[in-house]
């Protein structure tokens, strides 16, 4: 036991440090070398939705909630940064030929003569950078906490956030004078002064997202590691268990649940900034699930494994339906069916059997995990 | 003491009084009364369907009662949360061994630890030398010290048994409940498990149900025995053995 | 907004909103029959129920081309030929789907979920290329058009009551398959107890077989209804996924009066609505009284409390 109390371990191994750091040289560096702009632009737009499929990981790899309603959180963390956008693009001097001037278009065609209030704080960015996390992960609370203490889990949770994305996506098409409508918040130009729509903006905004990623997949290799994270396996495992070794369950589950809703609003405020608009047919129950998809290709319990997911569908979608539309949907499907299925770990299932194993006879290294041999001063090495 | 000498005697770790549930109308629990003193080990006892594992059920809160009332050291505990039951001091074993699969040994034993019980908590929590201390402590007592770093899917059903009993141990309940703890235990392990108990039974009350006799008349202080929600006997297990409504309804067949 | 209406009016407006719902309601009650043997017997869940009902309309649309084109004379009596094929059409399709796919996910509902997703997508694709995109509708015959006036102010559209009484019909024939037959025994033994069910003799794989083919089928009835409210569409059935779902949910998903009567609930409500405010307004007032109610009552509406 001597020298144990020393010991002090950082949350990532070196194995792990090596892994983010080879996400990061793929995205930033192989990336924008191997591209033009054009494409460029739409890995920025995948990178958008791996922000999504970390949070799912968490909160139903992990955890085992799964959520069919992290389109709501996409969706509302995007249209916070569109209404700051479009405010700052409906200047008096924009919007001089409307009947009002000084409010977005939309407003002006559907009568409305005046900002509404919950429109007036997107003025300020600062309210819009703070809007874009802590509104989600407000609603995410309210949803968590009324649906956890009631320990509503499983299928109708699954449900349960799947009605919330219909309701908020015919709340929005609805609402047309406040929100926009169907064709969603358009023609954003610029983001305190600074044109967002040429080249070197969405340049700088794909490099901008890619680091708040690796930011968000370092916080949340932090959490896993932490007892929290090993709490969360547990109770997707033997809730009573964990809950009759004193903790409350359903706190540990809102928590999750608003930090996936927290990570994938960040994805939405960067895709909007990204892609110029925002619109409802990011948020309803289709994007939804094709979230939940993402992250199952890449692997559930997977952080890396998610991004590379979000990454190869969406690579796999635009070549498809670019040339085949109708083929498109079919491999959607197989690929869904195939991955419960056949591959129910993803990718990141098929690296872990296949290819790890490799690199570590490659390294000549032995694997230590099961055999159980090791003795408690190196513990902390190995059981992170 | 200064109270008058009633039912409720204040002493009492455990006091349960005119404890009742019924499922739509079928009273599983029909107004049971129970008193468990410090140190003491009780046994209950009773056919399958007595209501024997409802009981417990009731005292952790996994189940609410319809009437009557739990005291533990003076706390009411039928108007309490799961977890707030056993941060007061009650663990509960569950028949079938509940732990956790995907983590390992020293992770299962990890979670039980009592520190770092909410989220800001668990974020925050180390793994310091106290802990890993205590962790290698419990591991030996329950024989597992050998195996920290496995799975817990890969052990046996009798390790997968104690490791439970050490998940219950970490948290050093005044109040430790177990429900059938040999239960599927081949001849070895349960001579083990017998005298684990023995062992970890000091300094606390330890409220168990069990239909092995031989181990029952082992450990127990005090036997109450149950049928259909009700307590028919109670007392030393001599004593209950000569019970002829408890040969009649359990032990004589 | 109720102000500007007198209380006859009202009265009258609640009245024929409530019989033009009827056939909204017969809808929601055919799909969430299905979707509540499947998933409460079961606990699939089964996302790709719209699809199946969607293959019933289409089914019910041949059907009617078919007469058109063949049997000008008899075009009268398509319908009831239409309701047999659907339910046929979808329930083949259910008994393959359950060989092919769910027979590997059972206990696991979340991955059921997923997997039968894919699938609601494969086969609208299917519709797409065999169908088209456009949208198709069936032509009535004369004796199911029109309506009977009840008193001078309401009346009633005649396929609204034809769609009831199939309702209705298939309901009782639902509950005395259930709970009056041997084989509706066998599922619910199956249901409670998988292991001893099957060590008891009962072939539990025929049973859910059987038992998804039948939801699927009921599926492609509601089908048949639908094409006399919408038009039939590839994507159509997607629509009515989650309303079906929180009717189940709502009512609680192991009962089927629980189901009916959360149906009706939904539909009335939404159809009343309707006429009060917008109709997107009305859906998202009812999605949330219903999330909301189920927040308070988890277990929905109708359910008996068991130990757990």
């Amino acid at each position: 036991m001597s020298g144990t109390a020393s010991v002090k371990t950082f949350f990532l191994s070196r194995k792990d440090v090596v892994c983010i750091l080879i996400l990061a040289v793929v995205i930033m560096v192989v990336f924008p070398l191997a591209f033009d702009n054009f494409r460029l632009n739409l890995v920025g737009k995948y990178i958008t939705y791996a922000f999504v499929a970390v949070g799912l990981v968490m909160c139903w790899g992990d955890a085992g909630i799964l959520s069919l309603g992290q389109g709501i959180f996409f969706g509302i963390g995007g249209y916070a940064m569109a209404m700051f956008l479009k405010l700052e693009a409906s200047s008096p001097e924009n919007t001089k030929i409307q009947s009002t001037p000084g409010i977005p278009d939309f407003m002006d065609w559907n009568q409305l003569t005046a900002l509404p209030w919950f429109w007036q704080p997107f003025h300020s960015f600062t309210f819009t950078v703070f809007a874009v996390v802590a509104v989600p992960a407000l609603l995410a609370l309210v949803i968590g906490l009324a649906m956890f203490k009631r320990r509503v889990g499983g299928t109708y949770f699954a449900i349960i956030t799947q009605a919330f994305a219909a309701i908020l996506t015919i709340l929005i098409i609805g609402q047309q004078g406040y929100t926009g409508g169907v064709n969603g918040m358009t023609d954003l130009r610029t983001l305190m002064g600074w044109d967002i729509r040429t080249d070197h903006a969405k340049y700088v905004l794909y490099f901008i997202s890619c680091l708040l990623l690796i930011g968000c997949v370092v916080f949340a290799y932090w959490v896993r590691a932490s007892k929290l994270g090993r709490i969360l396996v547990a109770m997707r495992d033997k809730e009573d268990r964990v809950r009759f070794s004193g903790y409350d369950v359903a706190d540990f589950k809102v928590f999750v649940f608003c930090l996936a809703a927290a990570f994938a609003a960040i994805g939405g405020a960067m895709f909007t900034l990204q892609v110029g608009f925002m619109s409802p047919s990011f948020v309803g129950i289709i994007p939804s699930i094709e979230f939940v998809i993402l992250c199952a290709v890449g692997g559930r319990t997977s952080v890396l494994g998610a991004v590379y997911g979000a990454l190869l569908v969406n690579f796999a979608k635009t070549t498809l339906s670019e040339s085949f539309p109708q083929l498109w949907l079919l491999g959607l499907g197989a690929l869904f069916i195939a991955v419960v299925v056949l591959f129910p770990d993803g990718l990141a299932g098929l690296y872990r059997t296949w290819i790890d194993p490799r690199i570590d006879r490659l390294l000549g290294r032995a694997k230590p995990e099961i055999t159980g041999s090791i003795p408690p001063a190196e513990l902390t090495e190995t059981t992170r | 003491m200064n109270a008058a000498p009633t039912a409720s005697n204040t002493d009492f770790l455990l006091s349960v009084e005119g404890l009742t549930v019924s499922f739509d109308g079928f009273k599983a629990v029909d107004d049971l009364s129970l008193y468990v003193d410090r140190n003491e080990i009780r046994v209950i006892i009773g056919p399958n369907g007595a209501g024997k594992t409802t009981v417990l059920d009731l005292i952790c809160g996994r189940t609410k009662a319809t009437a009557g009332s739990i005291k533990f050291e003076q706390t009411e505990l039928t108007t309490m949360k799961e977890h707030q039951i056993v941060r007061a001091g009650v663990g509960r074993k569950f028949q079938n061994p509940s732990i956790y699969e995907d983590l390992t040994v020293f992770e299962n034993l990890e979670i039980s630890y009592p520190k770092g019980r909410s989220v800001f908590g668990a974020l925050m929590f180390q793994r310091d030398a106290t802990v890993r201390a205590r962790v290698m402590e419990i591991a030996e007592t329950v024989f597992l010290q050998d195996h920290l770093n496995l799975r817990a899917e890969y052990l046996s059903h009798g390790q997968k048994q104690w490791l439970e009993i050490g998940m219950l141990l970490i948290q050093d309940p005044a109040l430790l409940m177990l429900d059938e703890p040999v239960a599927g235990m081949s001849v070895a392990e349960r001579k083990k498990t017998a005298e684990l108990l023995q062992r970890i039974i000091q300094n606390r009350s330890v409220l168990v149900i069990e239909h092995d006799m031989g181990f029952v008349e082992d450990i127990a202080h005090k036997v109450t025995v149950l049928h259909q929600g009700k307590v028919i006997a109670e007392g030393s297990m001599a004593h209950v053995k000569q019970d002829p409504r408890v040969i009649e309804v359990y032990l004589g067949h | 907004m109720f102000s500007d209406y007198s209380l006859g009016d009202l009265g009258s407006i609640l009245a024929m909103q409530g019989f033009a719902g009827l056939i909204l309601f017969s809808v929601f009650v055919l799909m969430a029959l299905g979707l509540a043997i499947i998933f409460g017997q079961m606990g699939v869940i089964n996302m790709a129920h719209g699809e199946f009902m969607i293959l019933g309309a289409y089914v019910t649309y041949l059907c009617s081309e078919l007469f058109t084109n063949y049997l000008p004379a008899l075009y009268n009596g398509y319908f009831p030929v239409a309701i047999v094929a659907a339910f046929c059409a979808s329930g083949a399709l259910g008994l393959l789907v359950e060989w092919v796919l769910i027979r590997h996910l059972y206990r696991r509902p979340l991955d059921t979920l997923l997997a039968t997703w894919g699938l609601s997508l494969i086969l609208q694709q299917v519709y797409r290329s065999i169908f088209g995109a456009r949208e198709v509708g069936v032509e009535l015959p004369d004796w199911m058009l029109g309506s009977t006036h009840l008193t001078d102010t309401i009346e009633v559209p005649i396929n609204g009551i034809i769609v009831m009484c199939i309702t209705t019909a298939i309901t009782v024939a639902v509950y005395l398959l259930i709970f009056r037959s041997g084989w509706g025994k066998r599922v619910r033994a199956v249901m409670s107890n998988r292991t001893m069910a099957g060590a008891v003799g009962i072939d539990t794989e025929r049973v859910d077989r059987m038992t998804f083919g039948i939801g699927c089928g009921i599926a492609g009835i509601a089908g048949s209804a639908f094409t006399m409210v919408g038009s039939t569409s590839p994507t159509a059935g997607q629509l009515y996924i989650v309303d079906t779902f929180l009717v189940v949910v709502f009512g609680g998903a192991q009962s089927l009066l629980g189901t009916i009567a959360s149906a009706f609930t939904i539909s009335q409500a939404q159809s009343t609505l309707e006429f009060f405010t917008s109709g997107s307004n009305a859906k998202v007032l009812t999605l949330l009284t219903v999330v909301a109610i189920l927040m308070v009552r988890p277990q929905g509406l109708f359910t008996v409390k068991v130990r757990r």
